[in-house]
């Protein structure tokens, strides 16, 4: 802690820097549903909205819209119901970001939640594509991965839960609202504006090097050489992390400090 | 109004192996537990299963009940998340898994309901899904042109035609009215409405003046016309969660994983828990409930 009052930007730690990258998603989002997946996208999409999308809807994980911005873990007012069943209208719509979880994702965004092996008699069973299919062929969808390896970047992945961009067929008009935006990880920010929609990298955290991201990579991404440092936490938004979002430290059981 | 009361053993004496069945609920939440406890003590084999999967799915695939399974994820809903008998059955290739979006089973159900052959829907172009479903999954190419003139083609997801619906809901009545209670309908009265027999399991059954008089009306998701046989089961979806009945029983879930992990306390699970009656797994749980609070 310090004398100004414990935000002290000397005083950031990774997780606190992936928060504020997992926020930046949901830049220009405005009056739609967000819907993060885990605590570290879960503090980024309420950092967002007590900061610059104060219009976004956020679920309480169940069925009921929050009015306010609860810590994570914390009840709150609410505004609003949107059982399961009433999601899948809001997925058809497009009005809806999504910050999913992955088991593996290639170049390509094509993302693997299901099972590991062969698809009808797996090594591994996970979860099933889950709404995967769905969110990533109507709406914005993005990835966060609290351990970036070379297992989960990988070169293909088994089982094409979400759809990556080599997966769009240009002659299908029913492809147009397909749209991968961010892979947020914990040692960078990457896009798919590489050539052919591949995955770039839009900034690495600070401490990383491009050295430790192609070692934890098994396929080459764009521009790591020239990737700029992810912007830090300013006081207020460390300030919204520490005391009034995340007061538990939750945010380091996804990423140690 | 017919009094279409039940007990579990008389449900599953009207299922028949081979058949299709839906499975109310979402995860590990208001499934209608009884109802397939009752199932893991009959002899009924060779069932297709459509489910939001959770330990309805894990538990008549430990009984080996399960040939195949229309599914678009299977979870416990709280750690350790992944169900450890479905994850045998796919592992060892017990089961034919038909995997799809969430979104494209409620299509499906829907186009059931609406005696529809299929409905349009965009999720799962792309994806790998086709590819669990051997030739069986479709596309169908619109009608409409757009401003350009190109058309779309779109997933034609077919209709999931049940044979029987199996759901739990908090409150009835002896005629098939029934509530929800909590914050979510989950998908039941589809399941209802997909099926040509329609069983309700419920915490309590009331008069149905009561009925109306206890919950809002908006959460008589089922009415008489939509159920063919009603049975009382207190703790029924026991141990997934039932609404503002009861939680889900985190630490029965747990006991429930641990005990899948080798053959001897697999069967001590089976011996204490699944080889009983209802009233006998119910004074089991209490049982475990108290050694737990020890």
């Amino acid at each position: 802690m310090t004398a100004t009052g414990g935000h002290s930007t000397e005083t950031i730690t990774r997780a606190e820097v992936c928060a504020v990258a997992c926020a930046e998603i949901f830049s220009g989002a405005g009056e739609i549903m967000a819907s993060p997946m885990s605590p570290m996208s879960i503090i980024g999409a309420r950092l967002a909205k007590l900061t610059t999308e104060p219009d976004l809807l956020l679920s309480d994980g169940e069925a009921l819209f929050f009015a306010e911005t609860p810590p994570l873990g914390g009840k709150g007012p609410i505004e609003g119901w949107i059982p399961f069943r009433r999601v899948f209208d809001v997925v058809a719509s497009g009005r809806r970001h999504v910050v999913m979880g992955a088991n593996q994702i290639d170049r390509y965004g094509n993302q693997n939640l299901s099972a590991f092996g062969a698809l009808q008699q797996p090594t591994r069973q996970m979860f099933g594509v889950r709404g995967a299919p769905g969110n990533t062929i109507n709406h914005a969808t993005s990835y966060w991965v609290s351990r970036h390896t070379n297992r989960v970047f990988t070169d293909r992945v088994d089982i094409v839960s979400g759809v990556g961009y080599d997966k769009v067929d240009p002659a299908n008009p029913a492809f147009r609202f397909h749209h991968l935006h961010r892979v947020v990880t914990n040692l960078g920010v990457f896009d798919f504006e590489g050539p052919g929609h591949t995955m770039r990298a839009r900034s690495l955290h600070p401490g990383v090097t491009a050295a430790e991201v192609a070692e934890n990579t098994a396929f080459e991404i764009d521009g790591l050489a020239d990737a700029p440092e992810t912007r830090l936490p300013t006081a207020e938004e460390l300030r919204l992390i520490r005391e009034v979002l995340d007061p538990k430290k939750i945010r380091e059981t996804e990423v140690p400090s | 109004m017919r009094d279409k009361r039940m007990s579990l053993d008389e449900v599953v004496g009207e299922l028949r192996s081979g058949m299709t069945i839906g499975i109310g609920g979402w995860g590990s939440r208001r499934k209608p537990m009884a109802l397939v406890r009752a199932i893991l003590r009959s002899d009924l084999s060779d069932l297709t299963v459509v489910s939001y999967g959770g330990p309805d799915l894990g538990l008549l695939c430990s009984a080996g009940k399960v040939s195949k399974a229309y599914y678009g994820f299977v979870s416990l809903d709280s750690p350790p998340f992944y169900d450890p008998w479905f994850a045998h059955a796919r592992t060892s290739g017990a089961l034919v898994a038909r995997e799809m979006d969430e979104g494209m089973l409620k299509c499906g159900l829907e186009a059931a309901a609406a005696r529809l052959p299929f409905l349009p829907i965009r999720a799962g172009l792309g994806s790998d899904v086709p590819n669990f479903w051997d030739g069986e999954l479709r596309t169908v190419t619109s009608p409409y042109p757009d401003a350009e003139g190109r058309t779309e083609t779109l997933i034609a997801m077919p209709a999931l035609k049940l044979d029987a619906a199996l759901v739990h809901l908090n409150i009835g009545d002896r005629h098939g009215n029934a509530a929800y209670t909590g914050v979510d309908p989950y998908f039941d009265d589809l399941y209802c409405l997909a099926a040509e027999r329609r069983y309700v399991s419920v915490e309590r059954i009331v008069e149905t003046d009561e009925l109306v008089k206890t919950v809002p009306l908006q959460s008589l998701l089922l009415n008489r016309m939509m159920v063919d046989g009603v049975v009382e089961a207190p703790g029924g979806a026991h141990f997934t969660l039932a609404g503002d009945s009861y939680g889900r029983d985190e630490k029965f879930q747990k006991h429930y994983v641990q005990s899948a992990k080798s053959p001897q306390t697999w069967q001590e699970f089976v011996d204490k828990y699944l080889a009983v009656s209802e009233d006998e797994y119910q004074a089991a749980v209490r049982e475990f409930a108290e050694e737990a609070q020890k």
